[in-house]
């Protein structure tokens, strides 16, 4: 029996802010849209986003988009992709100007400008000292930013299909992309969702790791779906760390609050940074500060009763700044530290954070994957935008706020990119095969005739604890192997886990079953990628290969499911218009 | 601890009904939340939604011991047992602990809540002071969970009629903002017995919402320009 199907010139899968941009330059083109949304719009990640987005406006100080292309290809230790830097930088004010003139309450400078706040990695004259480059919203920049394109997406009419979940990729067998096929929560009906051009804007899947600052529902939905559809998954090696976990529950305190004058401390009151990095100090980049801190714990200058955890210090700017600048913070603070971080420190430890890696895309969001020689080959009908996609501008370790930024520049250039291929392509739909949506009834009739499995809870916890132990901040050699062996075990019995409900209505219990399947996927590409990596480079560190090594491994990881195998690509080292920044050594 | 859950699964219940559960929660259980988490994953049939753990999404908004909030940000041990939990009141149940919030995001969609400005867009962005910013403070960071909105007897009685407190803060969030155009039109559409006017200052949504937003003020606000409007 066939899916029902409903065809949309375009389907977007994802309703955050990388999602909610791309739907948004569909929708004022007149083209038919559809977002489909596993919450509603504004549940997604992009909410919890705090410090800003970057953007070279100059509002305070002298700033210019090649400073920022600098900071970025060197933060992302020289393995982002130099053309879709200098896009993304090039393009930054613009996106930032539109999502006011959409209506983004961003703070205000005295004369009624954007304010700006200096952030991590973000420096002037090619790393001199911290510039004001984080455009914000007190510390709610995510949250003002994701409703306002919600808002904007309401009034440009855009369809939404809100907590329905697309479980697997359809494909031709040329491998042109023709939709998606999905759940639809609330009914627990299965359909399949036709479109001419698929945009993945899924988010990441930081919940592979056990401590996350990451949102329940991000699980690697698309990044599953491209790996079962043969499309391989670009640097997954390379997780970014967060410096300031709340200790023990994983909340993100931002980085804004170093911007605003914040420092860390050990458990003997030392500013400890200035030993790590000794011009930016606390404003170096993540991966640097993350593994300051990590060594700091390590050699037992960890604070904190069992010694685990890293002083956040704010208290010295006051009230009144805390309470406009990061109030969200403060409230975070008292809720997840028990402590008011006007008068106390905040215990914080490095936290999976972000997802530098993903699908495989060209900075037009279309989707490239190496075929007859090509190495960038388009797969027609296919995007990737945000947090799911790999550009690459974030490369090895991306810079705070860089993330924002990515989700409105490329969100808007795979729109553009799509209404462009539309308007080529004319009307027609391409058949869908046959078969269509085989694969994804199989997975259900699977699950739902399961028999003595595991429970979906106790196998993703072990896939977190493996994570954990084997992939985190310090990465060891006989951990990587043995991990590779445990992650494919998780694997195997993710395959047979068994739920109880079975139920048509609002079943969470098979969402996360499903969901499983995606995060699975993820860790182990993650896993494998990171144990074939014989370097230290970004947020990915080798205790057996310490030194980054450009002469064997600028190039960009492609794992493919099929085989479980890895092969590299080159990474574009030269930009669009610009001359290319060679790789030297990364000093803040 | 004692929990007590209200559950209702329409393909199997004729009518809701109240589960006992008890578990051990272990030291990193803080919030209700990570409880919650605990019982599903021993017995996967409890539906409630989640996502952001840390009451910024809005997802988990439920009735607590009588009380609208938010699971995420609500400490388990400050609780009294059996701790009593409730879908949010006043909207139609779709599972459990899931409802079906059309209704609320109906009305919050009947305010256009979007910037509405005429004019061609500058070359850069819009001018503000800050003052005229700070206007919009505890008016933006609405997180639409529906605690407020589900906690009035206004909106209960007149869900289809009555824009309710968080429809009514957004309306205020667009009225206040110095770049919107539509102030007019907004309170015409305003100005009706029911959409507005069914506020009786109750201010249960004050009472319950888990940013510490205040509704009721942004609702006073609006009859205050409604009434400079006649005189």
């Amino acid at each position: 029996m066939a899916l029902p199907v409903r065809a949309f010139d375009a389907v977007i899968v994802g309703g955050g802010g990388s999602g909610l941009r791309a739907a948004l330059e569909l929708a004022r083109a007149g083209i038919r849209v559809a977002v489909l949304s596993k919450v509603f719009p504004t549940r997604s990640h992009t909410v919890a986003a705090q410090g800003g987005v970057a953007a070279s406006l100059g509002n305070i100080d002298d700033d210019n988009w090649h400073w920022h292309m600098y900071d970025t290809v060197k933060g992302s230790d020289y393995l982002g992709d130099q053309d879709a830097i200098e896009f993304m930088c090039r393009n930054a004010n613009e996106v930032v100007y539109e999502l006011e003139h959409f209506g983004m309450p961003f703070d205000r400078l005295d004369g009624g400008k954007i304010y700006q706040r200096p952030f991590g990695g973000h420096m002037r004259e090619y790393g001199k000292s911290p510039v004001p480059r984080a455009c914000a919203a007190a510390d709610r920049t995510g949250h003002a930013l994701l409703h306002t394109l919600y808002q904007a997406n309401l009034k440009s009419g855009t369809q939404f299909f809100v907590e329905w979940m697309a479980l697997d990729i359809i494909r031709d067998r040329d491998g042109t992309v023709l939709g998606v096929s999905a759940l639809e929560l609330e009914t627990g009906e299965v359909m399949i969702l036709q479109a001419k051009a698929t945009v993945f804007a899924t988010g990441g899947a930081g919940r592979i790791f056990s401590a996350s600052t990451n949102a329940f529902i991000n699980t690697g939905d698309g990044l599953g779906m491209a790996a079962r559809a043969g499309i391989p998954l670009q640097d997954m090696e390379f997780w970014q760390f967060h410096p300031t976990g709340v200790a023990g529950a994983g909340v993100l305190i931002t980085e804004g609050v170093r911007g605003e004058g914040g420092y860390l401390l050990n458990k003997n009151g030392e500013r400890f940074m200035e030993r790590y990095a000794p011009n930016a100090k606390d404003l170096a980049s993540r991966d640097i500060v993350s593994r300051a801190m990590a060594t700091e714990i390590k050699e037992g200058r960890g604070a904190g009763k069992d010694g685990d955890c890293i002083l956040l210090k704010l208290d010295h700017l006051g009230e009144e700044t805390i309470s406009r600048r990061l109030p969200g913070i403060r409230e975070i603070a008292k809720k997840f530290a028990n402590v008011d971080p006007v008068k106390d420190p905040i215990p914080v430890v490095p936290t999976c954070h972000y997802q530098m890696g993903g699908i495989p895309t060209n900075y037009h969001g279309q989707v490239v994957v190496p075929k007859s020689g090509n190495p960038e080959s388009v797969v027609p009908g296919f995007y990737a935008v945000g947090e799911c996609s790999c550009v690459s501008v974030h490369g090895a370790n991306r810079l705070g706020c860089n993330s924002l930024l990515d989700l409105l520049v490329f969100g808007k250039s795979a729109g553009k990119k799509a209404i462009e291929v539309l308007r080529e392509d004319g009307t027609a739909h391409r058949d869908l095969p046959k078969d269509a949506g085989e694969p994804t009834r199989s997975r259900l009739a699977r699950l739902d005739g399961q028999k003595n499995g595991e429970r979906v809870a106790e196998v993703g916890a072990e896939m977190r604890r493996v994570m954990q132990l084997h992939c985190g901040v310090f990465r060891f050699p006989d951990l990587l192997v043995d991990g590779v062996m445990k992650i494919k075990e998780v694997a195997g019995r993710a395959a047979k886990t068994e739920i109880q409900d079975k139920s048509r209505t609002f079943n969470t219990a098979r969402v996360e079953a499903l969901e499983l399947d995606n995060l699975v996927e993820t860790a182990v590409a993650s896993l494998v990628s990171a144990e074939a990596r014989k370097e230290s480079r970004g947020s990915h560190d080798r205790a057996d290969y310490p030194k980054r090594d450009d002469a064997n491994w600028i190039k960009h990881s492609l794992w493919y499911k099929e085989g479980n195998r890895i092969e590299y690509k080159p990474v574009h080292t030269k930009p669009l218009t610009v001359d290319g920044f060679e790789p030297k050594a990364r000093v803040y | 601890m004692r929990f007590s859950i209200y559950r209702y699964n329409p393909e199997a219940d004729d009518r809701p009904r109240m589960q006992h559960y008890d578990i051990a929660l272990e030291p990193t259980d803080r919030m209700l939340l990570d409880a919650l988490v605990r019982i599903k994953a021993h017995d996967d049939t409890l539906a409630f939604r989640r996502s952001c753990r840390e009451g910024v999404c809005g997802s988990d908004g439920m009735n607590i011991n009588g009380k609208n909030g938010l699971a995420c940000i609500t400490r388990v041990a400050e609780l009294k047992e059996p701790v009593e939990i409730r879908p949010l009141p006043g909207l139609p149940v779709v599972r459990d602990l899931i409802v079906d919030m059309s209704q609320f995001f109906k009305q919050y969609q009947s305010v256009k809540p979007y910037l509405v400005n005429h004019e061609p867009p500058p070359e850069k962005e819009r001018l503000q002071s800050p003052a005229d910013r700070e206007e919009l403070n505890g008016l933006y960071e609405c997180i639409l969970c529906a605690c407020c909105t589900t906690a009035c007897p206004s909106f209960w009685w007149n869900p289809d009629k009555f824009v309710g407190p968080a429809g009514l803060l957004q309306a205020y969030r667009f009225i206040a903002d110095t770049r919107d155009q539509s102030t007019g039109e907004r309170l015409d559409d305003l100005e009706d017995p029911y959409r507005l006017f069914r506020c009786h200052s109750i201010m249960n949504c004050v009472d319950v919402c888990p940013k510490g937003l205040n509704p009721t003020r942004a609702i006073g606000k609006i009859k205050e320009l409604l009434v400079k409007r006649i005189v």
